[in-house]
């Protein structure tokens, strides 16, 4: 859970967060290109996933497997929501709805990461 | 930009689901409504004995969310009132739980969302109501007669 593969997420996470605050400011509505990168952090996101859903079946699980597996669903929610909204409101709104879908993500990433840290043993 | 279909007259002009930004502050909102209540309904049901002052406050909490979304969201007198009441009291909550959980600290021995004024959430619960009372005052309904349509 505390590999390059979180690490990634989090830092394109940030820079896509910021791109689209950039652009929610010039009054720029959700392009095309806006849209595939939110997916694109999607896809990473459910990479991240995968691996550590196999950390739970095969390693030691976090004490609280429950909420740990709460954070998973959403974590992987997360950006095709984002999308989903964003093509509901093609607007500057609809650019900063991938904002807040961006900057929430690397939040989520590393509450696994805390929560993960906390095994039974 | 695009041309935008007239909005219907069937929800309240102050209806934050009806604009943009309002779409905006109803996710964030809706994204702590979720957080809240799902954090309680887990400290609930898995260890609710180890400090059930701190788990039923997470749980007042997210149905204090809940609330200021659903209010902000169908706006009108109703939802305006909802949403005074429930932005109110989150802005209490965090600035009272926020102070008690750092002046005592046993009696929360776990977090809330609105513990140490919502550092573990990156202190959005402290900004949040403001930006919620915000909402309700910039779409206050117009004392005066003014140019707007109905």
């Amino acid at each position: 859970m505390n590999g390059p593969l979180s690490l990634a997420t989090i830092v394109v996470a940030l820079v896509l967060g910021v791109w689209y605050l950039v652009r929610c400011a010039l009054d720029k509505r959700p392009t095309n290109t806006d849209l595939w990168a939110m997916l694109g952090l999607g896809v990473l996101v459910v990479v991240l996933v995968v691996v550590a859903i196999a950390g739970l079946l095969t390693g030691d699980r976090p004490s609280d497997t429950t909420t740990f597996v709460g954070y998973l669903i959403t974590t992987v929610a997360f950006a095709p929501v984002g999308v989903y909204l964003a093509r509901l409101e093609p607007t500057r709104w609809g650019t900063l709805i991938l904002g807040v879908a961006a900057l929430t993500l690397p939040v989520l990433v590393l509450r696994l990461q805390q929560i993960a840290e906390v095994t039974s043993g | 930009m695009a041309e935008q279909p007239t909005p219907t007259q069937t929800r309240p002009r102050d209806a934050a689901i009806g604009s943009g930004l309002g779409r905006v502050l109803l996710l964030v909102y809706g994204i702590f409504a979720l957080s809240a209540s799902a954090r309680a309904l887990v400290q609930i049901t898995t260890h609710f004995s180890e400090a059930p002052l701190a788990y039923l406050l997470s749980a007042f909490a997210g149905l204090v969310y809940i609330a200021a979304t659903v209010g902000l969201a169908i706006g009108g007198t109703r939802g305006r009132g909802i949403a005074l009441v429930s932005c109110s009291i989150e802005l209490l909550g965090v600035l009272i739980v926020g102070t008690l959980s750092i002046a005592d600290a046993v009696a929360f021995p776990d977090d809330t969302v609105w513990s140490h004024y919502g550092s573990g959430y990156g202190y959005v619960p402290l900004v949040l109501p403001f930006i919620g009372l915000w909402w309700l005052w910039r779409n206050r309904p117009a004392k005066e007669s003014t140019a707007q349509a109905g």
